[in-house]
């Protein structure tokens, strides 16, 4: 009866496994097979692995730019939401004034509302400013999403903390810049780390700007890349190297993911099961 | 004594109160910038003629945008249709999905670490790289669905996934699911591991039936925390644009709404049309938000959501 149970469970278990982990498998699969994709086989083992693909798609020079380009838009987005955030989630989190909690909304819409609602206005705005087509146009358009979603975590985390450290230096009379920067900053940066690690996730893979408001290799991101994917070929459209390229984007990010898990679960579902 | 202690307490309040909207005055500036500006040049451009060409010489033509997509746009209801199809059915399932994973993940699993970083692994795979992904998966000659499907011989050829408008909603709502479900799964489990033990004691003793365990005792329990992630995952599913576009190949057929208002923005380069577009899709989200959180009165500055 009990080995029933159990045989069941670990089934249930392996079926979780396996959906979780499948697709991502199939593509390095598929990535290590000889290129071609018209004498392609299915092989849920790789035969003859070869690694020609990944050498392809790393000797492309628009893979390499973007890349960069994808690194550097998306790091100079957090760097500059978290300067921002900072002061203005201690504010929200730790001083008690009116018109707090609708501003808390309106700092949550904002991070939820579609970017698409803006997008005309922001080729406009782009156009305007003459950064149509280059980083700081990007960069301009990934804080709309990234801001609010920073201010939003570090709030719930400035808020976690507790109120003791505070009161004792207001009483010494310390203005609130000195409470922030030497009192609540050092213990901040565990959530720091956090807030940035998830804001990083979200301007890496974001899509709709970076295919809108940028048009070529030197400035556009790894997501546009991928997606306009093309090989030598007309004919045939090159599955090895397109997935060869997927995992190649994509590794970066699952070892951060792994090696922070704990950190970005906690950050996930921090506030949202206190009840 | 008391008095002066008031009064020095009122001067450091106010004092404070006005070094918070010093210290928001930087995020002030920035969304000003960066968000409302470009949403009330959308509105603007909603009631214009204007063209992506040129984007500085334009007509007021009133209300016109909205009547052609209302009145005599059929594409525009259907890409109504399709966010609202795609919304309802992805979220509902990824929601009884993920549950059900976080109850199985609940119990006293072996290597618990590597399980929960094998359900990570959808969430953190960028959209337009799962989108790509499933795609090749979905493939009508190499496409292993295909081949395992066949290998089951549960069919006798192969099935063109992405060719037909309806099998290609399917399959989105598949790879949405399986992206999403770890979302749900992680609050869920957060929150199932939030009941006291005891709770339980007691039905174990009484020898309740898991399943009335699970609708008496637990889903009461983690309500709170599933109606907010339900929430977030609708106003993200709502606003699907990734997806859709790489995997249906930005076709008419399979459009949402946000792939829809872009349509009209760059591949027809009607700024106007497009901006109404938009702008009925943002107006649409609003009202919908505000209602939902006026009707469950879901107390989000206390919950303190992600």
């Amino acid at each position: 009866m009990m080995s029933i149970k159990k045989i069941s469970f670990f089934s249930l278990l392996i079926i979780i496994l396996v959906y979780t982990c499948f697709p991502f498998y199939w593509a390095v699969v598929s990535a290590l097979k000889k290129t071609g994709t018209g004498n392609f086989t299915v092989e849920y083992w790789p035969k003859q692995p070869t690694l020609e693909n990944f050498f392809y798609v790393l000797s492309r020079p628009a893979f390499g730019s973007t890349f960069f380009n994808s690194v550097f838009v998306s790091t100079l987005t957090v760097l500059f939401c978290l300067v921002i955030a900072l002061t203005a989630a201690y504010a929200l989190g730790r001083i008690k004034f009116r018109g707090r909690t609708g501003l808390l909304m309106a700092i949550l819409g904002t991070s939820m509302f579609p970017q698409v609602a803006i997008l005309s206005g922001m080729f406009e705005l782009t156009r305007s400013l003459g950064v149509y087509n280059t980083y700081q146009g990007l960069i301009m358009s990934y804080v709309v999403f990234s801001l609010p979603f920073t201010v939003w975590i570090l709030t719930s985390f400035i808020r976690d903390l507790p109120m003791e450290i505070e009161e004792a230096a207001m009483v010494d009379g310390a203005s609130s810049f000195v409470i922030l920067f030497k009192v609540f900053l050092p213990l901040m940066w565990p959530a720091i780390a956090t807030t940035a690690i998830l804001a990083f996730i979200g301007a890496w893979n974001e899509f709709l700007f970076a295919l809108t408001l940028t048009i070529s290799p030197e400035v556009t991101t790894l997501p546009v890349y991928i997606s306009r994917f093309r090989g030598e070929s007309e004919h045939e459209i090159p599955w090895p190297n397109i997935m060869a390229a997927s995992v190649l984007i994509t590794i970066p990010l699952l070892i951060v993911v792994l090696f922070f898990q704990n950190r970005i679960v906690k950050g996930l579902t921090a506030g949202a099961v206190k009840g | 004594m008391n008095s002066t202690r008031k009064k020095f307490k009122t001067k450091l309040t106010r004092e404070r109160v006005r070094s918070a909207w010093l210290f928001m005055m930087p995020m002030f500036v920035a969304l000003g910038i960066v968000a409302i500006y470009p949403l009330f040049n959308t509105i603007k451009y909603s009631f214009t003629d204007a063209r992506l060409g040129d984007l500085y010489n334009y007509n007021y033509i009133g209300w016109f945008n909205y009547e052609t997509l209302l009145f005599y746009d059929s594409w525009w209801w259907v890409s109504v249709y399709n966010t609202f199809f795609f919304s309802i059915v992805s979220v509902s399932l990824e929601t009884v999905i993920g549950v059900i994973f976080a109850l199985i993940l609940n119990n006293n699993i072996p290597a618990r670490g590597i399980v929960r970083a094998a359900i990570l692994i959808p969430w953190a795979i960028p959209t337009i790289v799962n989108a790509k992904m499933f795609q090749w998966m979905f493939n009508q000659q190499f496409g292993v669905f295909n081949e395992i499907l066949l290998d089951l011989h549960l069919i006798s050829e192969p099935i063109a996934f992405l060719a037909y408008p309806d099998s290609a909603m399917a399959s989105a709502i598949f790879v949405d699911v399986w992206k999403t479900t770890p979302f749900i799964t992680l609050l869920t489990l957060a929150a199932l591991q939030m009941i006291p033990a005891e709770i339980y004691e007691s039905t174990r003793i009484d020898g309740v039936s898991p399943l009335r365990v699970f609708w008496k005792i637990t889903l009461p329990l983690i309500k709170p925390t599933l109606v907010i992630a339900i929430i977030f995952r609708s106003l993200d599913a709502l606003r699907v644009f990734d997806l859709l576009y790489v995997l249906t190949s930005n076709s008419r057929e399979n459009a949402s709404m946000s792939v829809y208002a872009r349509q009209w923005l760059v591949d027809y380069m009607e700024v106007g049309q497009g901006s109404a577009a938009s702008t009925l899709l943002f107006a649409f989200l609003t009202i919908s938000t505000i209602i939902y959180l006026i009707v469950t009165r879901t107390n989000f500055d206390k919950q303190g959501v992600y």
